[in-house]
């Protein structure tokens, strides 16, 4: 089996600083993946590598067995590559679902004047907007200002809105930093659901009992580059891993 | 009285606190010793930066006191726990770069009125940092992140605090200039200064320490000697949520 998303040799330096390093990641078609790593080890750059917000110096990203590399990140999203960010972008000042109609209209570009305005198109897609919000459990917050949500709201409006173009890999950044842990278990059980939908999923995450009991593979980052790769079950027990999370030994005694 | 064990540098008992809806701190208790270096571990969302921001007066505390030297600190205004000596390094930069470096530490002395002794101070955080005297005239945006670093080590030196707070000092800085930096924090030790470290860097911060406490999930999960922290098995399963196995 080959893998539906993958990059090669990505390096992305900022400045002097070397962000990526070589990193490669596989993500099997069906899977939830998961994408772990200490403060500043290159998580969000790759993840920005792939959809295009971020030119790599090197290295490949592949997507279906097509080369993706430097694809803008309207062009990642129309291949089939959503995501969401760390930090929630949605339009504060717009209802939940006026958000989700603006995910609309981005995915369906309309054929003619009379399509776009046309009055089953828009109940169409209201209706399909209703859907994804009772999916992810917002429906009754439809009409109110995105901006008046919570925290923990928001990001599943984020989710919602990232399914509204039916994306084959959806990339989440953090979709558990900041939420409180009712809401990381139901977040969790969604991820579940579309997966069982055979939706693939590349999680990055720092709450571990989220990450490991969500993933079947996870691939550590450290230092821009890849540090162990496997099932959560080894990763835990991972030496090198526990490493990268301790940090640099500054005095290294030779022995 | 009997003889009682002096009271800790800093004594942080049942400390609840959080933003909104949420406590991030569910109860910590730990003691700083005077004269010692005490560093605070733990995994990102452990609530290590809600910690520093209870000290230092940012965020008060919803339950739980903190005293300094016997002396209650939590409830107090930032300036007021500032004036009884406690001074914060923070994580992010916080130099003034178009000001000379001279002119950035001078301005760690400006609840001092007495102009003699801010020289005096002067001199003496010059003595201890012969570096950063070398830098005074440099514009302070003109130097790297390390030797940043060290001019706000020696700026948080001219109150003579009683504890300093250090927020993830390691952050953006290459392993070689963190060594400095660390040599650095030992040398203000070793000078009597008594501090409580955040690092994200655990090896490297626990080493440097007389005391290490590990965080999870806002309560204290292990505490004691610097290196027996470090070596405890647990860690990993407070890191990575497994009991680690050597590989080697």
């Amino acid at each position: 089996m080959t893998a539906l998303l993958r990059t090669e040799g990505i390096k992305k330096s900022f400045g002097g600083v070397h962000a990526l390093n070589g990193a490669a990641i596989e993500v099997e078609e069906g899977t939830v993946a998961g994408l772990i790593g200490p403060n500043g080890s290159g998580k969000t750059t790759l993840f920005n590598v792939i959809t295009g917000y971020e030119r790599p110096d090197e290295g490949q990203v592949y997507f279906d067995d097509r080369v993706l590399t430097n694809a803008a990140p309207d062009k990642v999203f129309a291949a089939g590559i959503g995501r969401t960010f760390q930090l929630t972008r949605i339009f504060a000042r717009l209802t939940v679902l006026e958000n989700m109609l603006v995910a609309a209209q981005t995915k369906d570009r309309p054929r003619n004047l009379l399509a776009w305005f046309g009055r089953d198109a828009w109940t169409h897609q209201r209706r399909h907007a209703m859907e994804l919000l009772q999916f992810v459990g917002i429906e009754r917050h439809a009409d109110v200002l995105a901006g008046s949500l919570s925290y923990g709201q928001r990001k599943l409006l984020e989710l919602a809105y990232v399914l509204v173009a039916d994306p084959r890999v959806i990339l989440l950044d953090e979709p558990a930093g900041g939420v409180n842990p009712t809401l990381v278990n139901h977040i969790a059980d969604r991820i579940r659901e579309l997966n069982s939908r055979g939706k693939t999923f590349l999680v990055v995450e720092h709450n571990m009992e989220f990450v490991m009991g969500l993933c079947s593979t996870i691939t550590v980052l450290e230092s821009g580059a890849v540090a162990a790769s496997g099932p959560p079950q080894l990763i835990r027990t991972d030496k090198r891993v526990l490493d990268a999370y301790l940090g640099a030994d500054l005095e290294e005694d030779p022995r | 009285m009997t003889a009682q064990s002096a009271a800790p540098a800093l004594a942080l008992d049942g400390i609840v606190a959080g933003y909104g809806g949420g406590d991030v701190l569910r109860g910590v208790t730990f003691d700083v010793p005077e004269g010692s270096i005490t560093c605070v571990v733990g995994p990102n969302g452990a609530g290590k930066s809600t910690l520093m921001r209870v000290i230092s007066g940012l965020l008060r505390p919803r339950a739980g006191t903190v005293t300094l030297f016997g002396e209650k600190l939590s409830g107090r205004s930032p300036r007021a726990i500032l004036k009884m000596g406690v001074v914060q390094v923070p994580q992010n930069h916080s130099l003034f770069k178009d000001m000379t470096v001279r002119e950035n530490i001078d301005l760690g002395g400006y609840t001092l009125s007495d102009r003699a002794l801010v020289t005096k101070r002067m001199d003496a955080v010059f003595d201890m940092f012969p570096q950063v005297k070398d830098w005074e005239r440099m514009k302070a945006g003109e130097l790297s992140g390390g030797q940043q670093r060290l001019v706000e080590f020696a700026r948080a030196l001219m109150l003579e605090p009683r504890l300093i707070l250090l927020d993830e000092p390691s952050m953006g800085l290459s392993p070689m200039v963190l060594r400095s930096v660390f040599d650095a924090a030992r040398a203000m030790n070793d000078n009597g200064a008594t501090m409580l470290l955040v690092e994200q860097n655990a090896r490297a911060g626990l080493k440097l320490s007389h005391h290490g406490v590990v965080m999870e999930n806002g309560i204290v999960r292990l505490s004691g000697t610097g290196r027996e922290v470090l070596e405890h098995p647990e860690i990993g399963e407070l890191y990575l949520g497994g009991a680690v196995k050597s590989s080697s």
